[in-house]
This record gives structure tokens, sequence and C-alpha cells, in this order.
């Protein structure tokens, strides 16, 4: 249809055509722009640092006041928090998913509801930050710890979660939950053995670019879980920890030679994209794989 | 038995609700303790000194708490980044959703996924270490840790948020809109501007105004790469000091509990009202101006 009408369209006065071409070749070169943009940054990192990584780097903690050695705490402290946010916020979210898609009722209580997700979208990171300080490090008594950070992010992911939750519950055909009720299954056994098991798939990706999120985001864990420099490995909730976004900043600004531990900044900043875009890209790739199965 | 059933039906209808309560309650909990520790800074400067105030210097005796210069920061740092996000963000929309082939778009929607997807620490950290010696270098001035590099960075921040929203608004436009134009003799590129993106202009509006929101309270490029100055800039490469940065980078020395502590919460709060006017802005016009359907014979 569109083939046809196109065909129609391009017998036209050259003048017009000319303008249209010029056009689409502006916008054409607005997306190579950002394509060139990510492979301009990932160059200059893997360039600068992939030299700094090994064995060493990944498995020892730092020394001599951080301009030696490598950024084992930091990665276990990344993937403790990251994954304890993914423990607050993938339950919570999936379950409000739930209430949104097979509950609610339009009206009132919903657009409350959806106000409420929105607006917790776009608060800044910072503000996350210092929420997480006032409630969970100082009036819960955490302390800066592990459990105050995995709290903060789990909540400032919570919306991402119940975005992609919703697109996988929406995803799910009614005559699915049709069926199983008209089988005689009440709503929670329909949801329970019917819709989730056909969701959950689409639900862990979201999950999954969730957890990437987490693990990147430095200014909710400033005042909340991260700090500068900590020998020991933790073994409670309750220990403060580094983590690698918030070293990359520290080595970058507040390091003691910071012109001299250049390539450690860059060997941090590598593995630390290394896994959030490694993530991504399962999810990006996971995500594809299920739509071709539909 | 069936009342026992019901019963059991209702507990869970209700477990689920307040897990979806909890999204509105953490909204109205973080606006309750930034106003707990941020209010007490008015005891010590009034409400207009504070916002309109134009010295940030927090730490000396007496210390000065004006925010006007890192609210402006803040609003230009937007501003300026907005400039270059919006026309490079809708284009690369309007080239994915309209122009596009299958295939291309295939790799190049994964690629603003990924770019989106970019821990905004490694973004400032490029911004410092690749991009400002290089401003230095070409425009021959004092430091590129300024707002220009700033806004740079921010913008490749808020580009795959608008992209992304416009890319849906342009694509839900009815078929039979562009059909109409096209087979009235319009070119494609006559179709786009005349009716598609007039039809979208609601959704195009919705993703620039939360790519704005996003900027604004980006914090870890605007720490590393805005030069930290607590000034009103009076050129685009002056350094600057916006508010997430300061709050970033001075909580850490700030006494708890002292005044310079509350003085950081007071203006969270005030970013956090700038985001806030943001989403209700945004989600305004995502209702207002919304294109329904095609009017059918």
């Amino acid at each position: 249809m569109s083939q046809s009408t196109l065909q129609l369209a391009q017998h036209i006065s050259g003048r017009r055509k000319y303008s249209q071409s010029v056009m689409f070749y502006l916008f054409r070169f607005a997306a190579i722009i950002n394509a060139l943009a990510l492979m301009i940054i990932l160059f200059f990192l893997i360039k600068n640092g992939w030299r700094a990584i090994n064995w060493t780097f990944l498995t020892q903690p730092p020394i001599d006041s951080m301009t030696r050695g490598g950024i084992f705490p930091c990665i276990i402290g990344t993937v403790y928090l990251s994954i304890g946010a993914m423990l607050v916020a993938f339950p919570l979210g999936t379950a409000s998913a739930i209430y949104l898609n097979e509950y609610a009722r339009q009206g009132v209580v919903l657009r409350i509801i959806r106000f409420g997700i929105n607006n917790l979208a776009g608060v800044p990171s910072v503000v996350f930050g210092l929420f997480g300080l006032a409630l969970f490090v100082t009036w819960m008594q955490m302390g800066v710890s592990i459990l105050a950070g995995a709290l903060t992010l789990g909540f400032l992911t919570l919306p991402v979660i119940i975005g992609t939750a919703e697109e996988a519950l929406r995803a799910v055909p009614d005559t699915y939950r049709e069926a199983s009720l008209g089988l005689g299954a009440t709503k929670w056994q329909t949801i329970y053995r019917v819709v989730l098991p056909a969701a959950l798939p689409s639900m862990l990706t979201g999950g999954i670019l969730a957890l990437s999120r987490a693990a990147g985001e430095t200014a909710a864990i400033m005042f909340t879980a991260a700090v500068f420099y900590t020998k020991k490995v933790p073994t409670s909730v309750f220990d403060q920890v580094m983590a690698l976004p918030y070293h990359i900043y520290v080595l970058a600004t507040a390091g003691t030679d910071i012109e001299q531990t250049r390539h450690l900044q860059y060997g941090t900043a590598l593995v630390l994209i290394i896994l959030v875009l490694g993530m991504n890209l399962i999810a990006i790739v996971y995500r594809a794989k299920l739509r071709r199965n539909r | 038995m069936s009342t026992r059933r019901q019963i059991k039906a209702n507990i869970i209808r209700y477990i689920f609700f307040i897990f979806a309560f909890v999204s509105i309650t953490i909204l109205c909990m973080i606006l309750y303790f930034l106003v707990r520790e941020g209010v007490p800074v008015f005891e010590l400067v009034s409400v207009k000194d504070f916002l309109f105030g134009d010295y940030w210097y927090p730490t000396s005796d007496p210390p000065d708490f004006g925010i006007f210069p890192l609210i402006a920061a803040s609003l230009l740092v937007t501003l300026c980044s907005a400039a270059v996000a919006i026309p490079l963000g809708v284009m690369t929309a309007i080239y994915l959703a309209e122009i596009a082939s299958h295939r291309v778009k295939e790799i190049a929607k994964p690629m603003v996924e990924l770019l989106a997807s970019l821990p905004s620490v490694v973004i400032g950290f490029f911004g410092m270490v690749v991009v400002a010696p290089f401003l230095q270098n070409v425009f021959n001035i004092p430091t590129g840790l300024n707002l220009f590099n700033a806004s740079l960075m921010l913008a490749f921040m808020s580009v795959p948020t608008i992209c992304t929203i416009s890319e849906d608004a342009i694509a839900s436009v009815p078929a039979e809109l562009k059909e109409a134009s096209l087979a009235l003799g319009a070119t494609h590129w006559e179709s786009l501007v005349r009716v598609i993106l007039p039809a979208s202009l609601s959704g195009l509006s919705t993703a620039v105004i939360l790519g704005m929101s996003r900027a604004i309270g980006e914090t870890m490029v605007v720490l590393m790469v805005a030069g930290g100055a607590a000034m009103v800039p009076s050129s685009i490469f002056d350094p600057v000091r916006p508010m997430p940065a300061s709050i970033a980078a001075e909580m850490a020395e700030a006494p708890f509990r002292g005044d310079h502590y509350y003085a950081l919460f007071a203006t969270g709060m005030v970013l956090f009202v700038f985001t806030l006017i943001f989403n209700f802005i945004a989600d305004y016009l995502s209702n207002k101006h919304r294109q329904v359907g095609a009017s059918t014979l």
C-alpha cells in the first residue's frame, strides 16, 4: 500500500524532491552523530583502558593510597549493591505492575498511583541520595551501609521495573486469562499459573536493565553506601563498601595523584562499561529473541 | 466455601494494592524528608534570600546561603544542552520512525539504547579527560571544564530519552493521515512536516520536557565537568556549579545537621520542585493534545 503511494509521490517536480532528499540526509546525519558519540566514548575507554586490566587488577585491592593495585573490593561492592537493589525492586515492582494491569480499574486511585510512578521516575538520583541519607542512614540508623545503599537504589530503579513488567503483562493475550477463568480458576490462580509464566521472560529483561542501571549509579550511593577506601571485604549488610562508579569519581577528582593514576581510572571505567553494556546487550538480544518467538 | 474463596481473593487484591501504593508512598516520603532536613535553614536566611541571594559561601564565617548562582547554572546548563539535544533527538527519532529501513533500524535502535545505558559517571569522566583538554586547545580558554562542556555531555545523556519518546509519538500517528497526505500528491517530506509532526506534537513536547528534566537532575556529569565555580556565568566558557553538583560535592564535608547540611537539603528541595514542575508539564501536554485517531467517512 504505502509502496504504491510512495511511487505516486515520487512523480513530482525536481525542486520538491531535492528539498526532501536534503532534509532526509540531515536526519540520517543526526542518527549517525548519536552512533558516533557512542563509538568515540567506547573507543577512548578501550584504547586507554585495556592495558590496565589484568588478573591482578581484577582480583586485588588497591594499594599505596590507591595509586596501584586492583579494584576487587569495588567490583564486589557494586555486585552486592545492585543485586541488593533488585531484591528490593523486583518483587515490589512486579507486584505493583500486577495490581495496575490485572486488578486496578480506571479511576482516581489508578490516576494517583500512575502519578506517583511517573514522578518517581523523574526524581534526580542525587535527591534519592539525600532521601536515603535522611531516611535509611540517619532515621533508621542503618549508617552508611550496603543495606541503605541497596534500598535507595531499589527505589530508584522501581519505576523501570514497573514499566517493563506492565508492558510484559499487557503483551499476554486476554484469551489466556479468559480460558483459565472459563475453566473455573480463580483470578489469583489465573495470574499465578497462566499470566505470570507467560510474562516472566519479558519481566526478567526489565530486571536486567534495572540491574545495569543500579550498577552504574553514583549519586544515589555517595551518601548512603560508598566510601573512598576500605580494606575490609564486606561481611554483613551493615558494612560500608567501595563501588566501581564511585571509585572512578574519586580517582578522577580526589585521588592522591590524578595524572599518574589515569590508567587505573580508564581501567575501572572500562570494567564498569563492560558490566553495564554487557547486561544491556544480553537484555536487548534476549528481548529480540522473545519477539521473534511470539 | 465460596465465601472463603471470596475472602481470599479480596486479601490477595489488597496485598497487591498495597504494593502498588508503595511508589506514591515513597514519593511522599522523599518530600517529607527533604522538607524535614531542609526547612531549618530558613531560620537562618529568608526564603527570598536563599533563592535569590547572589553568594554561596557555605563554609565562610558568617556563611552565605544564596543559591541563585546554582539555580542559574542549572537552568543555563539545561537550556544549552536542550539546544543541542532537542534537534538531535527529534531528528534521530524522525529518521528511525519514518526514513530508516528495517535493517538499519535493527542496529540503530539498540545503539540509542546503549547510549542511554552509559553510566553518567563514565560520561562525566569522558568529558573530563577527553573533551575538556580538547576544548581548551581548540578555543584557547583557561579551563575546558565549563558550561559548554557540561551542556554537551548532558545533551548526549538526554538525547536517548528525547529520541525514544519522540519515536513512539511519531510511530503512533495513524497511518491513514500519512496515506491521505501522500495520496493528495504531497512528498514524503511535506507529509512529514505538515501532517505527521503536527499530529505527534504533544508526544514530541513531552519527550523534550522529560529530556530536560533528566538534564537538570543529572549529577555526576555536572559534578565532574561543569567546573564548580558558584557564580552566575558571563560567557558560555565560564565554569559553573549547578545544584546537583553542589549537593554531591559538599554533602560529605557538611557537618551533620549543621546549617550547611540543612542548606544542601533545601537545595535538594528546590531541585525536586523543578523536576516536579517539568513532570507536571509533560503530563499535562501528553494528556491535552493527544491525537486520538483519524476521522473516517
